[in-house]
């Protein structure tokens, strides 16, 4: 190979990278350029002036309380998620549960993180609608109205419940295989030394599987807060979150000003960006652990 | 340690609660359409409906061809990158990780705005020429998939090796693409084809905005109209998942059963 000509080098090189060129030009397509579009279209005045504008005017408070909205829902699903995501994932690896539990709370967590969308919306509408079965089962047997506690399945709350539907499963399949990483040395190591369950967990599990906890937390927040078609089904649009409200802005330009439409797509793209950024990160310091 | 077993099946019992009410409720919900007694009525409403079978099928094709384009465009691409560019494989990942961190609804915004009936390149012109920006569409959404299991099942076979005995036996790179590598990664190929199966059944953000007939849209009508129907097709659109998940946890346990090696 040393042998090779300069140019013969050049034209191995030119189809080496022309091997790649039908993916970059799909990405570029159909990824990369639609984004920048939006992106750099909300720095500008539609008639083609750059400005800030368009950002500033994203703070006005009907536009703050959809974000607002979005950012309490993902947050609560994606901290409910974890939590009990967490503790079922430490179940089935560290609980000493029978192993069959193990395969099959991993294929059916599979399945339930795929099942979002608009049949979830309705699976919960059956649950704790008006007429859902749980609703009903609490006023016929404990004669518990639930609806006069203030509680709306088309609500904050509600949203929550329903998101974690999918968040839960999505920690279970992301948290198994850390917590399979973590080396059975490490506890005996700690228990000869004359640790407490409690001080092995907080001195020595903890602080090794918290990158993974902290960054599994970070995606499911970052999967609740683009989700549109369970809120919508759910809701209609009675709960105004981000990407409802930017439904309604591609549908009819509700905001009445295209390029604020950009503006909202852009802080939808900051939000979630930021979030799978420091999950990567995250997830590096997490691995170091896990060779 | 009993106590700490007791925590265990406590964990489980939560999940197993979370899980399956909802499941069961949507079950019963959808037997009660018959006043007073279970009935299979609701779904024999929905079988019957004809744009339950036209969207349905619609879905159906859609999802056929994402994953026939999907995989022409992923399994070479991997395979070129692991052979003769290793050095772009960071850059190439991050590209098929971009669709998990960008919102699918802010990706059709920008379809809808480069792409439309007096653009350059008018996709939205036309209903072929939609049904065309659906299906990349939809290749995008799973490229995360696509991707990730392709390069997995590519990992366990020696690419460089296979291709340079293909070589050797004089095969053109089309014998080597579809006589050697795909059959070679077939279980990450279908592993990602039924993901995306899964995914773009249910998918309804980009089919409503671009107006196009499909299986999710129809979900969210049937919603908004309908008091048991819904609950009949939550059950029917489980049943997919679950399928789909099903047969893709049955291909890759054969594929570790049977490891093929150059």
């Amino acid at each position: 190979m040393s042998t090779a000509s300069p140019s013969l080098i050049d034209r191995k090189t030119v189809v080496d990278w022309l091997g790649i060129a039908p993916f970059m030009i799909f990405a570029l397509m159909f990824l990369i350029v639609p984004t920048l579009y939006l992106v750099s279209g909300a720095f500008f005045t539609p008639d083609g002036a750059f400005t800030f504008k368009n950002i500033g005017d994203l703070f006005q408070p009907s536009i703050l309380s959809a974000y607002w909205i979005s950012l309490r829902v993902s947050v609560a699903s994606a901290i409910g998620g974890a939590l009990i995501g967490f503790f079922l994932a430490w179940a089935i690896v560290l609980g000493g549960l029978p192993s069959w539990i193990r395969s099959g709370l991993l294929t059916f967590s599979g399945v339930a993180s795929n099942f979002a969308g608009v049949p979830l919306a309705f699976a919960f509408l059956a649950t704790l609608g008006r007429t859902g079965l749980v609703t009903i089962l609490m006023r016929d047997w404990f004669g518990f109205n639930l609806y006069s506690t203030g509680f709306n399945i088309l609500s904050f709350f509600g949203l929550t419940i329903t998101y974690m539907f999918f968040q839960i499963p999505l920690m279970v399949l992301i948290l198994t295989p850390a917590l399979d990483g973590m080396k059975k040395e490490w506890r005996e190591a700690s228990e000869i030394l004359g640790a407490s369950t409690w001080q092995y967990w907080r001195m020595v599990a903890l602080p090794i599987l918290w990158p993974s906890l902290m960054g599994t937390t970070l995606l499911l927040f970052a999967n609740a807060f683009g989700a549109i078609a369970t809120a919508y089904a759910l809701t209609g649009s009675s709960l105004n979150i981000v990407p409802i409200l930017l439904y309604a802005q591609i549908r009819g330009d509700v905001l009445h000003n295209a390029n604020l439409g950009y503006a909202l797509a852009l802080g939808m793209i900051v939000i979630t960006g930021i979030s799978n950024v420091v999950y990567i990160l995250l997830r590096m310091r997490a691995e170091r652990w896990q060779k | 340690m009993k106590i700490h077993k007791f925590f265990a099946w406590l964990a489980l019992a939560i999940g197993l609660i979370y899980f399956f009410v909802p499941l069961i409720a949507v079950f019963e919900f959808s037997l009660r359409m018959r006043r007073g007694v279970y009935s299979f009525d609701a779904y024999q409403s929905v079988f019957s409906d004809i744009q339950f079978r036209e969207t349905f099928g619609f879905s159906m094709l859609m999802a056929l061809l994402t994953i026939v384009f999907g995989m022409l465009l992923v399994v070479p691409t991997a395979y070129w990158v692991r052979l003769r560019v290793p050095q772009v494989r960071p850059l190439i990942e991050f590209i098929t990780l971009m669709p998990l961190v960008i919102p699918a609804i802010v990706i059709v915004f920008g379809y809808l705005r480069l792409y439309n009936s007096s653009s350059w390149l008018p996709f939205t012109g036309s209903i072929q020429g939609t049904n065309a920006l659906l299906v990349l569409s939809y290749m995008t959404l799973s490229l995360p998939y696509m991707y990730r299991s392709v390069d997995t099942a590519m990992r366990a076979i020696d690419v460089r090796t296979l291709t340079e005995a293909a070589e050797i036996l004089g095969a053109r790179w089309t014998t080597i693409m579809f006589r050697c590598i795909f059959p070679n990664v077939m279980s990450g190929v279908l592993s990602g084809a039924f993901i995306t199966f899964a995914i773009v059944m249910g998918e309804f953000t980009m089919a409503a905005l671009l107006n196009r007939p499909a299986f999710g849209p129809y979900l969210q009508l049937v919603g908004a109209n309908k008091a048991y129907e819904p609950s009949a097709l939550a059950i029917i659109a489980f049943a997919i998942t679950w399928l789909s998940m099903g047969l893709l946890q049955l291909v890759s346990r054969f594929s570790k059963m049977a490891p093929s090696r150059p």
